[in-house]
């Protein structure tokens, strides 16, 4: 499904990502983690095809990232909500549906699947920053894409809705999605099957997360992060 | 280009700015208000009105689609929609041809409120053709969304946006032949003019002129609004570094 090989990124003569390779099959659910500024908006661009690429190959579902045939088969939360505020939920799902080429019945499927239904009628601005988060998801959702990449999507979010967001992303990766979810918060790693830990640019861990914690000897995910620097310097 | 994507995106465009009845009365009401503004200031000279009255048609719906869609798109771009859009199968020419039929419908609505209030209150008796007229300034809206949509790619705010109006306005409306009139320009002066879109609205409003002239200005109308679309176009990134 994603077969990242030796990318690199340079923004603006800094290199953000250093020879980066992963690769993620069909019905994974990965959590990308790391301190901010680490370089995970960076790479979820780079897989989305809108980041120029310094180096390095990059196929998604056996081409190019980027490619024509590829829009559309990623669904993206990008870090700051890309809705468009001033319409209404209902509004923004159709129009992001017309361009998919799904029906309308699509928008009330997803609006089920992220509990938005109440809302549909609402401006978006009007909403709360974490209603905003899952009126982007649902735009995600939409056509059921074999790949969603989401930037940050439970950050500031309560526990509760939190817990439910992962359960979504769980259920999605069981039916065969692969899911990417980045967070800066290391306490995340509990809900995903395999991370990815990034600092600095570079993968320094991609395991399970138990893994990590046998490795480190400790029950907390910030200092089994902690430990895992440390060991590399 | 599949007119189905096109539509979709007027369509959304259409009800962001539904969402806002402030724009939408400011975008229609403004060219026709200070249209009438002109008219009553020129009360006690009669005639001149009749000579200006229907060039400045031509210049409100200029600056006014030209700001609202420069911040329309801007705001687009930074908010991040955009670089959302490309991850979808939209191209770059649906894109900005949504765009322009949106404001063009706008524009449509604005030159038949101008037209109308100029024939019938504000003492209007241009001898050209009222469709003339109503045609030049659905051009001139058409142009301030074609250039407001190409200069979204340079500024950077939405701040930005709105200096670059003077910058960009105000040269063709002090060459554009209303305050001294074109073959009274300096030389080097004049050939700017001549190529000027704004030049060529008023141009195409003037009275007793051949067909064959009306339609060469009508051309150099068309052909700045194209090339405005398609830089805008051009200058849409669907990668950025
Ligand atoms: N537009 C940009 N131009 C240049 N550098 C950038 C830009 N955006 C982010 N960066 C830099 O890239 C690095 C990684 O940023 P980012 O991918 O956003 O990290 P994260 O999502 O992990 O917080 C940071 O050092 C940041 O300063
Ligand atoms: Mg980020």
């Amino acid at each position: 499904m994603i077969d990242v090989k030796d990318l690199r990124v340079i923004r603006q003569g800094n290199e953000i990502l250093h020879e980066l390779s992963f690769r993620a099959g069909a019905g994974e659910l990965i959590g990308l983690l790391g301190p901010s500024g680490s370089g995970k908006s960076t790479l979820m661009r780079s897989l989305l095809g809108v980041q120029m690429l310094s180096g390095g190959t990059l196929q998604i579902l056996e081409r190019p990232a980027g490619s024509a045939s590829l829009r559309g088969a990623l669904g993206y939360v990008a870090q700051s909500s890309s809705v468009y505020l001033d319409l209404t939920v209902e509004e923004n799902l159709r129009y992001f549906a017309g361009i998919l080429h799904e029906p309308r019945s699509e928008v009330g499927r997803v609006l089920a699947v992220v509990s938005l239904t109440t809302l549909a009628g609402r401006v978006v601005s009007s909403l709360s920053g974490g209603e905003r988060t899952r009126v982007s998801l649902a735009t995600a959702l939409l056509g059921s894409p074999p790949i969603l990449v989401l930037d940050e999507p439970t950050v500031g979010l309560d526990p509760i809705l939190r817990r439910d967001l992962w359960r979504t992303f769980d259920e999605l990766a069981k039916s065969g999605t692969t899911v990417v979810v980045s967070s800066h918060v290391m306490d995340e790693a509990a809900h995903c099957a395999r991370l990815l830990l990034l600092r600095d640019g570079r993968l320094l861990f991609d395991d399970s997360p138990a893994k990590l914690l046998a490795a480190a000897k400790s029950s907390s995910y910030d200092e089994a992060f902690e430990r895992l620097i440390e060991s590399q310097s | 280009m599949n007119p189905r994507r096109i539509l979709f995106t007027t369509q959304r465009i259409l009800q962001q700015l539904r969402h806002d009845p402030r724009t939408i009365g400011l975008l229609l009401l403004v060219p026709s208000a200070l249209t009438g503004l002109l008219a009553w200031t020129l009360s006690g000279r009669p005639g001149t009105f009749q000579t200006i009255g229907p060039q400045l048609l031509g210049v409100f719906p200029l600056i006014v689609m030209f700001l609202v869609t420069s911040v329309i798109t801007l705001r687009e771009r930074t908010v991040g929609t955009l670089e959302r859009l490309f991850t979808l199968p939209l191209t770059k020419g649906e894109f900005i041809t949504g765009y322009a039929l949106a404001f063009a419908l706008l524009a449509i609505l604005q030159s038949i409120l101008v037209a109308t209030l100029s024939y019938t209150w504000y003492g209007l008796a241009h001898q050209g053709v009222p469709w003339r007229i109503s045609l030049v300034a659905l051009c001139a809206g058409l142009l301030g969304t074609a250039f407001g949509l190409a200069l979204s790619a340079v500024a950077h705010t939405e701040f930005q946006a709105v200096q670059f109006m003077p910058a960009f306005i105000l040269p063709q409306l002090l060459l554009c032949g209303l305050f001294v009139p074109v073959g009274q320009l300096p030389v080097a002066l004049r050939l700017v003019a001549d190529v000027l879109p704004m030049t060529a609205a008023i141009h195409a409003i003037s009275n007793f002129q051949s067909t064959s002239y009306y339609a060469g200005q009508f051309a150099i109308l068309v052909g700045f609004i194209f090339g405005g679309l398609g830089v805008g176009a051009a200058t849409l990134r669907r990668r950025t570094k």
